[in-house]
C-alpha cells in the first residue's frame, strides 16, 4: 500500500483576490485511502483552496495533478471545461456545508440520487431506483421516503441525502466544506460514523475541510493547518493535535473548550 | 525491534513567552523481539513522553527512532498510519473512539483495517471481550457509555485483537481488579511468547517483575538544567 501513486499532487497553488491572499503556494499528495483535514479559523483560506482544488474557482498560479482513470496524471486547472465537469461527475463528489447548495430541493429524494445516474449515462428506470433505495438505505433514510422532497427532511437527513446522492457513481475523490457544520452533536455523531464506514468501505480519498477539531481527530488521517491563507503545519493528525510545533497550531488546540 | 538512538525532544510553547522546555536528551532504548522492557521512573520523568514518540504522536527533534525498518522520527504520515496497521499496536490508558459504534466494532477494527472478514474478526473480538468480563449484552452498545474500568478493558481488547509485532503499553493493568489483571498479564506473556517486542509503563510492581526482563530509567535521559 506504501509503494501506490499519488490521487491528487498540488503544487505551488495560489489564489488571490486583488491584492488579498486567498491561499497561498500550496502543495501537498493525497494517496488513495487516505483523508486530510484543513483546520483554520474563519478567512484562513481553507474554502478558497477546497474551491480551487474542486475546480470551483480558477487558481491563479499552481497544479491540481489528478490521477484520472482514462489517461493518468491530468492538470485539471488547464483541462478543459467540459473535461473538469465530467470529472465533477463522475470520479469527483463535492458535499457543501448547506445541503441545500447540494441538492435539488424541487426533486425527489430518489430523484436526487437517481440524477447523478443518470448524468453519468444510466437509463433503465429500474435500475436507478434499485440504486437509490439501496443508497437511501446506506445513508439511513428509509425506503419510504423515497418520493419525498428534501425540504420535508431534516437538517441532517438533508446532509445524508446530500452524501448518497454524491457518492452513488462511486467516486474516488470527495470534497467535504464542513459536512458537520450546523448539525446538532448527536446527529454529527451519526454522520461521522457513516462517513468513516463509508471511506474504509469504499477506499475513498477524501479533502475536508472544517474547524472542528474533534471531527478531524475522529475522520482524518492528515492534518494541514491554514492561517492567512498559508499552510503553517502540517502532519499526522493525532500529533499535530498532541504535539502542535507551530504557534497558531498551538493556540488553536488550545482554544478549544473541555466537555 | 524497536531501537532508539540519541533521541532529544523539547516543547517550545509559542504563546507563552517561546517558552522552551526541554524534556529529553540522549535517550537510548533497545527492544528484541519476545522481549519486555518496563520504562521506569518518577511522575514526569518522560515516561509516556517517550512512549508516545514511539508511535508518532509526539515529533522527536534530534536521533533515529526504529521500529522494524521504519524511522518513526523521520517518516511520513503515511508510513507511520501503515506501520500502526500492521506493526505497531498501543494500549493507551483512554478509549477513544466514534461516538455510536458498538463495542464489537470497536475491538475487531484492527483487525477489518489489515483486511480479515468480518467473520473471524468478530470471533476473535468475541473471545477477547468475553475473556476480559465485558458482559454480551453490552457487545452492541458503544462502549462511551461504559464505566471507567469497562473502558480500559474494551481498550485493551482493541489493543490485543491484532497480533502486532511491536507494542506500547501505558498503564495496562491500572484500575482493574484481580480477576482482569490476571487475564491482562496473561496476554501480555502470550504477546511475548509469540516474539512480540514489547514497552511499558506499570506502576504495578507486582506486574512489572512478573512480565518484564528489564527496566530502563528514563530520568537518566532527562536534561540537566543549564543556566
Amino acid at each position: 500500500m506504501t509503494q501506490d501513486n499519488p490521487l491528487l499532487q498540488v503544487e505551488g497553488l495560489s489564489k488571490f483576490y486583488g491584492h488579498r491572499i486567498g491561499c497561498a503556494d500550496v502543495g501537498f499528495d493525497l494517496y488513495p485511502g487516505e483523508v486530510m483535514g484543513i483546520v483554520g479559523e474563519s478567512g484562513s483560506g481553507k474554502s478558497t483552496l477546497l474551491n480551487c482544488l474542486a475546480g470551483h474557482l480558477p487558481p491563479d498560479q499552481g497544479r491540481v495533478m489528478f490521477d484520472t482513470r482514462a489517461e493518468g496524471m491530468r492538470d485539471t486547472v488547464t483541462m478543459s471545461e467540459p473535461e473538469r465537469r465530467m470529472l465533477g461527475r463522475t470520479d469527483w463528489a463535492f458535499v457543501h456545508q448547506h445541503a441545500r447548495d447540494g441538492l435539488r430541493m424541487n426533486v425527489s429524494a430518489g430523484g436526487n440520487v437517481g440524477e447523478r445516474l443518470m448524468a453519468v449515462g444510466a437509463l433503465r428506470y429500474g435500475d436507478i431506483r434499485g440504486a437509490a433505495i439501496d443508497w437511501l438505505g446506506r445513508v439511513e433514510i428509509s425506503e419510504d421516503r423515497i418520493d419525498d422532497r428534501p425540504r420535508q427532511f431534516s437538517g441532517g437527513m438533508q446532509q445524508r441525502l446530500q452524501i448518497a446522492r454524491n457518492l452513488v457513481t462511486g467516486p474516488r475523490l470527495v470534497f467535504m466544506d464542513e459536512p458537520t457544520g450546523g448539525l446538532d452533536v448527536s446527529v454529527q455523531a451519526r454522520l461521522l460514523d457513516l462517513l468513516r464506514g463509508l471511506v474504509r468501505e469504499m477506499g475513498l480519498s477524501a479533502i475536508i475541510v472544517t474547524h472542528d477539531l474533534a471531527v478531524v481527530r475522529l475522520l482524518a488521517h492528515r492534518l494541514m493547518v491554514m492561517k492567512d491563507g498559508y499552510v503553517v503545519e502540517t502532519g499526522l493528525t493525532d500529533q499535530v493535535l498532541d504535539d502542535p510545533q507551530h504557534g497558531y497550531t498551538q493556540l488553536l488546540v488550545s482554544s478549544v473548550l473541555q466537555v | 525491534m524497536i531501537r532508539i538512538e540519541n533521541v532529544a525532544k523539547s516543547f517550545v510553547l509559542h504563546n507563552q513567552g517561546s517558552a522552551v522546555i526541554p524534556v529529553m536528551q540522549g535517550a537510548v532504548l533497545s527492544v528484541a523481539a519476545g522481549e519486555c522492557v518496563a520504562l521506569v521512573g518518577a511522575s514526569g520523568a518522560g515516561k509516556s513522553t517517550l512512549m508516545r514518540m514511539i508511535y508518532g504522536n509526539y515529533t522527536a527533534q534530534e536521533g533515529r527512532i526504529m521500529v522494524g525498518d521504519v524511522d518513526v522520527a523521520s517518516a511520513a504520515p503515511r508510513e507511520i498510519l501503515e506501520l500502526r496497521r500492521n506493526t505497531l499496536g498501543y494500549v493507551s490508558q483512554f478509549l477513544r473512539v466514534v461516538p455510536r459504534v458498538p463495542t464489537l466494532e470497536v475491538v475487531a477494527e484492527p483487525l477489518r483495517a489489515v483486511g480479515m472478514d468480518s467473520a473471524t474478526a468478530e470471533a476473535r473480538a468475541r473471545d477477547l471481550l468475553s475473556r476480559l468480563n465485558i458482559p454480551e449484552r453490552l457487545w452492541s452498545l458503544s462502549p462511551t457509555t461504559f464505566s471507567g474500568g469497562e473502558q480500559q478493558r474494551v481498550n485493551i481488547a482493541r489493543g490485543f485483537a491484532f497480533e502486532y509485532p511491536a507494542m506500547l503499553l501505558d498503564e495496562p493493568t491500572a484500575s482493574l481488579d484481580a480477576t482482569n489483571r490476571a487475564v491482562v498479564m496473561d496476554l501480555i506473556l502470550t504477546a511475548k511468547a509469540r516474539g512480540a517486542a514489547i514497552v511499558g509503563i506499570f506502576h504495578d510492581e507486582a506486574a512489572r517483575a512478573e512480565v518484564c526482563d528489564r527496566e530502563v530509567d528514563v530520568s537518566v535521559f532527562t536534561p540537566r538544567v543549564a543556566s
